[in-house]
């Protein structure tokens, strides 16, 4: 049996096509995945993220337990309603999970994190949790989350506050959030575009989805998700890291907090990891012949073997990229195997779109 | 519910088949383009060459995933659409028409009455739901 969200009716009467997505039924397009792509980098559209597992981590212990739990460094938050995007490692540095952590308060951080990942994350959560005894951890199943993304998302979206609640939302900066009545809207996302994330009440997201739809917001699925993300350099876990990778071989590590004192869990072994060196690298692939790179074709290059993570067709730019894990220090030209044959791929910087422009 | 054009046959892999005279047009039934989504990509087979009924002749990718597609007869290829390489989403605005892949001299023509009708190709399908 098969989990629904609030807004699950919503979708069905939109005609989407729903398919399982780690035991959700979830819409992965509402007609052509490629237009709803498009209108993210040229509009606003909005999708269903209440399959997200969020979790509050309150008490006063709150903050030095995610500051073991949590390789980026939460004391970087240093204004209220500040985000933090994180991975939280294995002793031997491979990720368990990625996350987006909120500062709401000095004993108040919301954290939300895969759903395909929940039961596992729930369980390590707690299990790191009993050396903090003023710790308290809740799932917030209770609450919905609508991603509103695309060069219009904000101006359309402000339309369903009402007046007294417009402003703060209006005046959020990026990777900042606020509350306003029983909403919880992030200026954050998953698209490279700007936009806004809305928690609310299991209760109200059929109203929201519906005040967004008359906003003009268009539904979106998971598959427009994907190659957006995609295109905006963003890792999936479980597709381009794992508990076997650490964040060193899969284009994070710019999310390590490495330099001060604080200790975390995995750090010794990441520590270990840059003193012997280390062997790969992320990259974005573009390819140059024709064809679509997949997940898992074999790269080959002139200094050994790497594989494609991510692979997808970019609907913005009109040709096949992907992000790959191939030997450190290659640049230029690599060569992809896809059905027996060598195709030519060009090795670029992460991200290939940028808010609706092509940075390749 | 998906269109299935009564005057073609189909193999339960998805692709239809026209036939005139002793050369068969194949395609991709608007049921499978209708599962693939949107198309992005199809390899064509080479023009000149000989195919065998099963062979893997023709792959088409959609943004999510590459599917095999069939030689419903034995033959050789005598035309394919060069469309498709730069429009690939012509099998999915019309899969029985723009959307036509290649064409087959066919060697034994009766090999056509081993293909599925519309009915049983509808009820097919219909047991994959």
């Amino acid at each position: 049996m098969s989990k629904n969200t609030p807004l699950h009716q919503a979708h069905l009467d939109a005609s989407a096509k729903m398919v399982d997505f780690a035991g959700w039924d979830m819409p992965i397009h509402y007609g052509s995945q490629i237009s709803e792509h498009h209108l993210v980098r040229s509009d606003a559209g909005m999708f269903d993220v209440s399959h997200m597992t969020v979790v509050d981590a309150t008490g006063d212990d709150a903050r030095a337990y995610l500051q073991n739990l949590l390789s980026n460094d939460i004391a970087k938050l240093k204004t209220q309603g500040k985000a933090l995007y994180s991975c939280m490692l294995n002793d031997n540095g491979g990720v368990v999970d990625d996350l987006i952590v909120y500062f709401i308060h000095d004993s108040f951080y919301r954290v939300i994190i895969n759903s395909a990942t929940r039961d596992k994350d729930i369980a390590w959560l707690n299990r790191q949790a009993s050396a903090y005894p003023n710790l308290s951890l809740r799932e917030r199943d209770d609450v919905a989350m609508i991603a509103v993304q695309g060069p219009a998302a904000r101006e359309r979206a402000l339309t369903i506050f009402a007046d007294g609640q417009r402003a703060p939302v209006e005046s959020l900066g990026r990777f900042m959030a606020v509350e306003v009545g029983e909403y919880f809207v992030g200026r954050t996302g998953y698209t490279g575009e700007d936009g806004f994330e809305i928690l609310m009440p299991v209760d109200e997201a059929v109203s929201c989805w519906q005040g967004l739809l008359d906003a003009g917001v268009k539904p979106c699925g998971l598959g427009a998700r994907d190659t957006l993300r995609l295109e905006a350099g963003m890792n999936l876990y479980g597709t381009d890291m794992d508990e076997t990778t650490s964040p060193l071989i899969s284009g994070l590590g710019w999310t390590l907090a490495m330099s001060d004192e604080r200790n975390f869990i995995g750090k010794q072994a990441l520590q270990a990891e840059l003193d012997r060196g280390v062997q790969q690298q992320m990259v974005g692939l573009v390819l140059l012949d024709k064809g679509v790179l997949r997940n898992h074709l074999k790269v080959v290059t002139n200094d050994g073997e790497g594989e494609i993570t991510s692979g997808s067709f970019s609907p913005t730019l009109g040709k096949s990229i992907a992000l790959a894990r191939i030997p450190a220090g290659i640049t230029g030209e690599v060569e992809v195997e896809i059905r027996n044959k060598l195709l030519k791929a060009d090795v670029v910087k992460i991200p290939f779109v940028k808010q609706g422009k092509s940075c390749i | 519910m998906s269109n299935v054009p009564s005057e073609l046959k189909f193999l339960s892999s998805h692709e239809w088949v026209l036939v005139e005279g002793d050369v068969a047009t194949v395609g991709v039934s608007d049921h499978a383009q209708e599962l693939l989504g949107d198309l992005v990509f199809v390899e064509l087979p080479e023009p000149e060459s000989s195919v065998s009924a099963g062979d893997s002749v023709a792959v088409i990718e959609s943004v999510k995933a590459a599917s095999d597609t069939y030689a419903p007869v034995t033959g050789k290829i005598i035309e394919v659409n060069v469309e498709l390489e730069d429009s690939p989403e012509r099998i999915n605005d019309d899969p029985y028409g723009d959307g036509w892949m290649y064409k087959i001299k066919m060697e034994d023509p009766d090999e056509v009455n081993d293909l599925l009708d519309a009915d049983a190709y509808t009820e097919s399908i219909e047991e994959d739901d």
